[in-house]
């Protein structure tokens, strides 16, 4: 049931490569448990591109890079540890690559993500059962990979924690929506040169990385046998600087991006419920991030460890 | 249900620990001890100067006496403002307490890092260029690229060499105190007391140089020279170390020296430097006819090539007569086997799953907006002279051996690349993949390799129990334009060779210049 929330992940790694802070704050974000002792076990691709990019504000293309492209394939578990209480486990291998000039695409295993949700209240309401949910997790870099090198890096090597509050609802009619707020702390972090320039000559190889926040939503319907949701998220970085002009980005910009989406699924009964899951989003808004078109597919499996 | 209240608790207490974590990153160089140089040269007003032929070739009047009536009312004036300062005024004298000349090599890199980026191209393919002339609009003036920042680095540094060599001359002329000297009872306020005349003030005539030339080299940002200017010329007169007249009178030397080295730069030939498509299509076809094929631009749209004519501004060091004894060997043919080999190198070399390849790569890379290759070297000339406590006219007369050279080794190597025109490997073989940017101009010899071995020469001959470090790290600058798959080897080993001559010009006169 609750990879749908995984998915949403997905969606947001893209950018100048991918975002830690984006995925760890977009874990977890559904609103709904996987019941105690069982496990939820899924793989997904997602394949995002962008050909414009905004530059500081400033929404442009580079015939010097031509399309940039990032895939990635994760595999996560979740885990019924209570009927309230969901642990959840993620990493992604990611690669990248340039449609046009010479810079060389980038590829490694990123960051593993965990996370723990839990169910702080529930309630009938409003023809529906209402529940308020908070989420604490985070996410490190699980190899050496180099973050200053975008749009070609496949991540920013930051250590994150982060904490979520989610309002979700489902009617008896299965229509349903959530509401999340994330926040997102983000550790500086050390990269290969001794000086660089953000707004000033700063000499020394560690980067401040200002912390991040999310608004996120999603509504429609949900039933066991299938669903389809619109979702809109917002990410924010809480500081940084802009890309110059014809400069190169760098992980502490301020990269903010807004995205839409539609996101489906189906459960097979003849494969044992396997589910079948498709998600496809535009971003819309942004700052210092790839304008880009997203897409996953993924399947999961439940596996019960309940001695029936 | 206790226990996951528990661990959420757990979870919330990590979270605040971890966001109170001071992630401000200040830098090394923020705070310095205040410079209190083991000899202040005193003989250095008689060292050769570079632009200027004798040290008295600007005027200093003579200073009024310690004992007369105007003196001491700037005396009083001084012991008001040091019991008054604010504490803004305190910052800026710990500033630039570490040494002027110090601080505005800083500033120099900081100013090439905001100006090193090329101009976005328009829409309709073009390329605009900046326009000193109109700083302020986009693309802004200066690009200041390797070979632009090289030239800058060096009639910086020039300036304040020769303008110090002459304030030195007055200050043994005149010979008169500072005024803690004068005064017993001041105590300056975080500078350190010395016996070096005060009058002209060493931090005032860097100030004036670095007014007349930076405003010229940086035109888009005279009001924060200006207030750099202000900060660096007054600041010991606010700590009790100076009288206004001490200042002024720096001032107005340091800005009439670096007038006359202002003339030198306008008669250069940088103002031709940037080229022309018909003079690119010239260096194309020359090469063409002898059977080789020609760098060109991989940028999209294509952009000229950078400072095609720097090869033929007017060096420090050397004969421009000489050129062709200078120049490097000619590249085997492209269609050599030599030549193959050398591109299944790079092909090799260049792997991105190497991360130690990728970390040297990252750390010599100095490209798009950073203080560009002479300005990593500047670096490590500024750690060796704080580190050794050099007086300001050593620490000048040190960067300007170093950056002459560096600018004669952007001349050199510019020649060389535009004189030979050889394709980066990219070109030849379009599956290379780059660990870094490519640089838009053609590939022998490598820029980095020159001018690395020109700072290690030159460092090496001036900080001798470092040179074989400074060697090390130029043959791993060098290298890591093979690594970044963006240079031949035999790019970097040229360049190295070459750098190594231009550095050994630079070491032939700081034997003969008075100061060893």
């Amino acid at each position: 049931m609750n990879f749908r929330t995984t998915l949403s992940l997905l969606l947001l790694l893209g950018g100048f490569g991918s975002f830690p802070v984006f995925s760890g704050a977009q874990s977890l974000t559904d609103g709904i448990f996987m019941n105690k002792k069982f496990l939820c076990a899924g793989a997904f691709y997602t394949h995002e591109a962008w050909d414009e990019y905004w530059e500081g504000t400033l929404l442009r293309t580079n015939g010097t890079i031509g399309t940039v492209t990032t895939q990635n394939v994760m595999l996560g578990l979740n885990y019924g540890i209570t009927n309230k209480l969901n642990a959840v486990v993620m990493a992604p291998y990611v690669w990248t690559e340039a449609s046009a000039g010479t810079l060389a695409g980038q590829s490694g295993i990123q960051d593993l993500t965990l996370g723990l949700k839990y169910n702080v209240v529930a309630f009938n309401g409003l023809g529906g059962r209402m529940s308020v949910q908070a989420v604490a997790g985070g996410s490190l870099p699980l190899t050496d990979y180099v973050a200053d090198f975008l749009p070609m890096s496949i991540g920013l090597q930051s250590k994150t924690l982060f904490g979520r509050g989610i309002l979700h609802y489902a009617a008896e009619n299965n229509l349903t929506f959530l509401l999340s707020g994330t926040y997102t702390l983000r550790s500086n972090i050390e990269i290969d040169r001794e000086s660089y320039y953000t707004t000033e000559q700063i000499y020394s190889n560690e980067v401040e990385m200002p912390d991040a926040a999310q608004l996120y939503f999603r509504g429609g319907y949900y039933s066991f046998r299938w669903g389809a949701e619109l979702t809109a998220s917002h990410n924010m970085t809480l500081g940084g600087f802009d890309i110059r002009r014809q400069d190169m980005p760098f992980p502490s910009n301020n990269m903010d991006v807004t995205r839409v989406g539609v996101e489906a699924f189906y459960r097979l009964p003849f494969l044992g419920d396997l589910q079948v899951l498709g998600q496809i989003n535009q971003t819309v808004a942004g700052r210092n991030m790839g304008k880009s078109l997203g897409w996953t597919l993924g399947l999961t499996k439940f596996i019960n460890f309940n001695k029936d | 249900m206790k226990k996951h209240i528990l661990s959420l608790l757990a979870f919330s207490v990590l979270f605040f620990a971890f966001s109170a974590c001071d992630k401000d990153v200040t830098g090394e160089y923020a705070e310095l001890q205040a410079l209190s140089p083991a000899s202040q040269d005193l003989n250095a007003g008689v060292w050769k100067t570079v632009v200027l032929t004798t040290p008295d070739e600007v005027a200093v009047p003579a200073p009024s006496d310690v004992n007369s009536a105007e003196y001491q009312a700037e005396l009083a004036a001084g012991k008001q403002a040091l019991a008054g300062l604010s504490d803004k005024q305190k910052e800026i004298i710990r500033y630039w307490s570490a040494g002027s000349v110090l601080r505005w090599n800083e500033i120099m890199r900081y100013l090439v890092a905001k100006y090193n980026l090329a101009p976005a191209p328009n829409a309709d393919g073009t390329y605009p260029v900046p326009d000193a002339s109109n700083p302020f609009s986009y693309p802004e003036f200066p690009f200041a690229n390797p070979p632009y920042s090289a030239r800058a680095y060096a009639y910086a540094s020039v300036a304040q060499f020769d303008a110090l060599v002459a304030g030195w001359h007055f200050k043994s002329l005149y010979n008169r105190p500072a005024p803690y000297n004068v005064d017993a009872t001041i105590e300056p306020y975080h500078v350190a007391k010395t016996s070096l005349p005060s009058y002209p003030l060493e931090d005032a005539v860097v100030a004036g140089a670095a007014f007349t030339m930076l405003r010229a080299l940086f035109p888009a940002d005279t009001a924060f020279i200006n207030e750099k200017v202000n900060e660096a010329a007054w600041y010991k007169q606010w700590a009790g170390a100076a009288v206004a007249s001490d200042v002024t009178a720096g001032l107005n030397l340091g800005k009439s020296v670096a007038a006359k080295v202002l003339n030198r730069a306008k008669s250069d030939g940088m103002k031709n430097a940037i080229g022309s498509k018909s003079i690119q299509d010239s260096l194309q076809q020359r090469v063409e006819a002898l059977g080789e094929t020609s760098w060109i631009s991989l940028e999209s749209p294509r952009r000229p090539g950078m400072l095609m004519m720097f090869g033929a501004v007017k060096p420090w060091l050397f004969d421009p007569a000489n050129i062709e004894s200078i120049r490097p060997v000619p590249p085997p043919s492209v269609n050599s086997d030599a030549f193959k080999a050398e591109l299944e190198e790079v092909k090799r070399e260049a792997d991105p799953s190497d991360r130690e390849k990728m970390r040297i790569v990252h750390f010599w890379a100095d490209g798009t907006g950073t203080y560009t290759p002479p300005g990593h070297w500047n670096v490590f000339a500024f750690e060796e002279i704080y580190n050794a406590g050099q007086s300001e006219v050593r620490a000048a007369r040190n960067f300007a051996l170093l950056n002459m050279a560096m600018m004669d080794a952007a001349i050199a190597c510019w020649e060389t690349k535009y004189y030979y025109m050889v394709p980066r490997p990219s070109q030849m073989d379009p599956s290379i993949k780059t660990l870094t940017g490519l640089p838009n101009f053609p590939a022998y010899t490598s820029g980095h390799s020159t001018f690395s071995a020109t700072g290690a020469t030159v460092l090496g001959h001036l900080f001798p129990s470092k040179a074989a470090t400074f060697n090390a790290w130029a043959d791993e600058a060098s290298l890591s334009r093979l690594y970044g798959g963006i240079h031949y080897r035999m790019d970097c080993e040229a360049g190295l060779l070459c750098g190594q001559v231009i550095g050994g010009f630079a070491v032939d006169r700081a034997r003969t210049d008075g100061a060893e």
